[in-house]
C-alpha cells in the first residue's frame, strides 16, 4: 500500500474522531441535511404513492373499451348494442362460452370525507356480475359481494377508510339515489379501493342512462392477445372505440398530478439542498478554523496536502451521511403508509393512496445527502489545505 | 441607529461566515415564498369568490346535469338578480397535454362577471356569432391566437354528427386584474347543444348573482327548496363555499405547506443563525466585556448582539423575498391546474415579520450569555 493512502486514512480517521468536540457546529450540518432529506422524501412519496395506486389498479391481461376520444371513463358512453358487438371480440377470455367482460358506469357521488367532513366526489361504478371474473385480484374482505337486481353496494377498503356514511349495514343516501353497504373489497390497495360498486342497471336508472354503458373492461385470453382484440374493435364498422391496455389506461391517469408533485419535490428539495450546503460550508469552516494548529502540525510533520484535502472531506461526507440517514429513517418511520385522499385532476375523481417511501426513494435521498456533503466540504478542504504552516501554527 | 455601524462592522469580520448565513436565510425565504405562490395558487379562486355569487350544482355531484329549464325559475327567486348556466366541454387543442377549462355558458354570464374585463365591440361580436369564443389573455397568448382566429378543439366528453373536432371563431379576449385567471375559454351553449349528441337541454350548473351578501343562506335555501323532489334536486352554495369545497377535495394543502415551512425555517434559518451568532459572540467574550468596561450596560450589549442576528435575517430574507417576487411577476407558468402564479402582500409581510421574529429566537440565547457576561471573568479568560 503507497504511503500516501496511509496518511489519508489516518488524517480521515484523527477528523472523523474529533467530531463530538464539535458537537454544536457539526449539529448545524447533520440536521440541517437530515431536514433537506425528510422534506425530499416526503413529498416523493406523496408522489410515489398516487402513481403506485393507479399503476396497481391496472393488469396487463385486460383492455378496457371506451368510445374513441374520451380521456377517461367519466367521459365516454357506449350504447347497450355496441357492448354486445365488444363482447364477441376475438382475443377476449372466455369462461364456459361466457365472455370475461364486465360493462360499467362510471359516475362521481358526493360523499363526505371522514377527516373533514367536507364532501368529496367518489367514484361509484355500476357493474354487472362478472366483474369479480374480470378483476380476479379483487377480494371480498367484510360482509358479502352485493346482489345484482337490488340496491346493494360494496365499497373499497380504502373509501371505507377515508369516507364517511360508507360502511358495512349503512345506507347511503344521495338524491335519488339509495345504495344499502353490504361489504368491503379489497384490490391491491389500488385506486379500484376507493370506488364503491353497485349493480349497473341501478345507476342506469337513477341517472335515467337508459340502457348505456360507459366502458368495457374486458379480461383477455393472454397479455398478447390485446392485438387482435383492439384490430378487430377498431376495424369494425359497428363501433367507434378505443380500447386501452389497462395498465396504460391507469398509468396515463396519474400523469399529471405525479409530474406536478415530483415537480414541486424536485424545486423544493434543490433550492433546501442549496441552504444545507451553505450550512455544511459554515460548519466545516469552522471545523477547520478550529483545527488550524493541528492540522498545520500534521503538515509539519511531513502529512501531503491530498490528504488533509481528503480528511476534511470525509469529514463532511460522514456528517452528511449521518444526516441523510436520520432523514430517510425519519422520514420513513413518519410517512410509509400515512394514508390520505386526494382529487385527481384528470377525473375530478377522489383517489385514496397510502404515501410510499420506497428503496429507490431513500437511496435517492442519501445520494443527495452525500452530495451534499461533498459540495458542502470542498471550499474549506481546499481552505484547510492551502494553510501556510508557519502562520497556522502561529495562530493561538 | 448610532450603533449600526459597529453591528455592520462585526458582520464583516468573518465575512465567508457572514455570506453563507445570509445566504442560508436566504434560500429559506425563497422557499418560504415558493411554497406561499404555490398555496395560493391552490387558493387564490376562493379568495377572489364572488360574496354576492351563489353557485347551484346537482345534489349528487357536480358531474350530474341539470335541465336547462331551471334558468327561469331561478331568476324568478325573490333576491336573486342574475343567473347564467355553465356546462363542462371538456377539450384540448392540438396535442392531448394542451388543456384548459373550456366551459359553455349563455350570453347572461359575462354580466354577472364583471372582474372578466371585455373590449365593448368584442363582446357585441361574440352575442351575435354562434360560433364565437371570448377567450382569457393567459390561454390566447401561449397558444398566440387572435381576435378573428379559427379554433379547432377536440371535445372529449361530447362529440358532433360530423367528428369529435369542434370549431370556434375568436371573438374576444378577456382580461383581469393580477390574480384573475385568464385562462378559461368560453362559447355559446346553444352551439354546443345544437350539435353534441345526446344531454340535450341539459347543463352542468348555475351561477347566481343575488341582491345582498346577507341573504346568501335564505336565497340559496329558496333555490334548492324549488326543486326538492324532481328528478334533479339542486345544492346551491356560495361561489365562495363551492370553490373552497374544491379544494378540500384536493387534500390539507396547508398542512403539508406549513408542515415543509417548519423543516426549512428551522433548519435553515434558526439552526444555521443560532450557530452563528453562538460563535460571534464566544470569539467576541473579550471585547465585549470591554464594552461594559466603557460603560455600555448590559441591556445595550444584548440589543447589539439581537439587532446583529435581526440584520443578518432580515438580509438574507429580504433578498429571497424579493428574488421570487421577480421571478414570479415575470410572468405566468400558466400550468392547466395552477392557472395564477402570484405572490401577496400579505405574504410579504409575514415573511418578513418571520424574519423578525426568527432573528430574535437566534439570537436569544447568545445575547443573553453576552448580556450576563461578567467583565473580570471574560477579560481573566483569554
Amino acid at each position: 500500500m503507497p504511503a500516501w493512502i496511509g496518511q489519508t486514512f489516518t488524517v480521515a480517521a484523527l477528523s472523523v474522531r474529533t467530531i463530538p468536540q464539535r458537537l454544536g457546529s457539526s449539529a448545524v450540518a447533520v440536521v440541517g441535511i437530515a431536514g433537506v432529506v425528510i422534506v425530499f422524501i416526503a413529498v416523493l412519496s406523496i408522489g410515489e404513492g398516487f402513481r403506485a395506486a393507479l399503476a396497481d389498479a391496472g393488469s396487463p391481461g385486460r383492455a378496457i373499451v371506451m368510445r374513441s376520444g374520451a380521456d377517461s371513463e367519466m367521459t365516454s358512453g357506449l350504447g347497450g348494442q355496441e357492448v354486445d358487438v365488444i363482447k364477441q371480440a376475438p382475443g377476449l377470455r372466455r369462461d364456459h362460452n361466457r365472455p370475461t367482460a364486465s360493462s360499467e358506469l362510471y359516475v362521481l357521488v358526493d360523499v363526505n370525507k371522514r377527516s373533514t367532513a367536507t364532501p368529496a366526489m367518489v367514484p361509484l361504478r355500476g357493474v354487472e356480475q362478472t366483474a369479480l371474473d374480470v378483476r380476479d385480484e379483487v377480494q371480498i374482505i367484510e360482509g358479502r359481494m352485493l346482489r345484482f337486481g337490488t340496491n346493494e353496494a360494496v365499497v373499497g377498503r380504502s373509501a371505507n377508510r377515508q369516507f364517511a356514511g360508507v360502511d358495512v349495514g349503512s345506507t347511503f343516501k344521495s338524491g335519488n339515489l339509495t345504495i344499502e353497504i353490504v361489504g368491503i373489497f379489497e384490490s391491491r390497495g389500488s385506486v379500484t379501493e376507493t370506488e364503491i360498486w353497485c349493480d349497473g342497471r341501478l345507476i342506469q336508472g337513477v341517472y335515467q342512462r337508459g340502457n348505456s354503458f360507459q366502458s368495457v373492461l374486458a379480461s383477455l385470453d393472454s397479455p398478447a392477445s390485446f392485438d387482435t382484440f383492439k384490430d378487430w374493435l377498431t376495424s369494425n364498422p359497428q363501433l367507434n372505440v378505443q380500447v386501452r391496455r389497462e395498465t396504460d389506461y391507469y398509468a396515463a391517469q396519474s400523469q399529471m398530478m405525479t409530474g406536478l408533485i415530483r415537480g414541486i419535490g424536485y424545486t423544493i428539495a434543490f433550492l433546501m439542498g442549496i441552504g444545507a450546503v451553505f450550512g455544511a460550508i459554515l460548519t466545516m469552516y469552522t471545523a477547520v478554523a478550529t483545527r488550524t494548529r493541528e492540522i498545520a502540525t500534521l503538515r509539519a510533520l511531513g502529512f501531503n496536502t491530498s490528504s488533509v484535502l481528503i480528511s476534511v472531506l470525509t469529514e463532511s461526507v460522514v456528517l452528511a451521511a449521518l444526516g441523510g440517514a436520520i432523514g430517510g429513517f425519519a422520514a420513513y418511520a413518519a410517512f410509509n403508509g400515512y394514508q390520505t385522499s386526494t382529487m385527481n385532476f384528470q377525473t375530478f375523481s377522489q383517489v385514496a393512496f397510502a404515501f410510499a417511501v420506497t428503496r429507490t426513494l431513500l437511496v435517492q435521498g442519501l445520494t443527495y445527502a452525500l452530495v451534499m456533503g461533498l459540495v458542502g466540504g470542498l471550499m474549506p478542504a481546499i481552505r484547510a489545505a492551502r494553510l501556510p504552516i508557519a502562520s497556522a501554527l502561529r495562530e493561538l | 441607529m448610532r450603533y449600526f455601524p459597529l453591528i455592520w462592522r462585526n458582520l464583516l469580520r468573518r465575512k465567508v461566515r457572514t455570506i453563507f448565513t445570509v445566504g442560508s436565510v436566504f434560500i429559506a425565504l425563497v422557499l418560504y415564498s415558493f411554497l406561499m405562490v404555490v398555496q395560493s395558487a391552490f387558493t387564490l379562486g376562493v379568495d377572489l369568490a364572488g360574496v354576492d355569487r351563489l353557485v347551484m350544482m346537482h345534489r349528487i355531484s357536480l358531474i350530474q346535469l341539470l335541465p336547462i329549464a331551471y334558468l327561469q325559475q331561478i331568476r324568478a327567486t325573490p333576491g336573486v338578480v342574475g343567473a347564467a348556466h355553465n356546462t363542462w366541454f371538456g377539450g384540448t387543442y392540438q396535442d392531448q397535454a394542451n388543456q384548459f377549462a373550456i366551459i359553455a355558458v349563455d350570453p347572461g354570464y359575462f354580466p354577472i362577471y364583471p372582474e372578466a374585463r371585455i373590449p365593448e365591440d368584442q363582446l357585441k361580436n361574440w352575442m351575435i356569432d354562434r360560433q364565437g369564443a371570448v377567450v382569457g389573455r393567459a390561454t390566447a397568448d401561449k397558444y398566440g391566437w387572435k381576435i378573428g382566429d379559427k379554433i379547432p378543439i377536440q371535445g372529449t366528453i361530447w362529440t358532433t354528427k360530423q367528428g369529435r373536432t369542434w370549431y370556434f371563431n375568436l371573438d374576444a379576449i378577456y382580461d383581469g386584474d393580477k390574480g384573475f385567471d385568464t385562462t378559461n375559454f368560453f362559447f355559446h351553449y346553444e352551439y354546443l347543444d345544437e350539435n353534441r349528441q345526446g344531454a340535450y337541454g341539459m347543463v352542468g350548473w348555475y351561477v347566481v348573482k343575488i341582491d345582498d351578501p346577507v341573504n346568501a343562506a335564505a336565497v340559496a335555501s329558496r333555490l334548492d327548496s324549488r326543486f326538492v323532489n324532481s328528478p334533479a334536486e339542486t345544492k346551491t352554495s356560495t361561489e365562495k363555499a363551492f370553490l373552497q369545497g374544491f379544494v378540500n377535495q384536493i387534500g390539507n394543502i396547508k398542512a403539508i405547506v406549513i408542515a415543509i415551512l417548519v423543516a426549512v425555517l428551522f433548519t435553515l434559518f434558526l439552526l444555521v443563525l443560532a450557530n452563528t451568532m453562538a460563535q460571534a459572540v464566544r470569539e467576541r467574550t473579550s471585547e465585549l466585556a470591554v464594552l461594559k468596561t466603557l460603560g455600555y450596560s448590559n441591556g445595550l450589549v444584548l440589543a447589539l448582539v439581537l439587532g446583529e442576528s435581526m440584520l443578518l435575517a432580515l438580509v438574507g430574507g429580504s433578498l429571497g423575498l424579493a428574488v421570487t417576487w421577480f421571478a414570479v411577476s415575470g410572468g405566468s407558468f400558466n400550468n392547466a391546474f395552477l392557472p395564477v402564479f402570484v405572490m401577496r402582500y400579505r405574504d410579504v409581510v409575514i415573511g418578513l415579520l418571520l424574519c423578525c421574529l426568527l432573528g430574535i429566537v437566534a439570537g436569544a440565547l447568545p445575547a443573553a450569555a453576552a448580556m450576563r457576561l461578567r467583565i473580570t471573568d471574560a477579560l481573566r479568560r483569554t
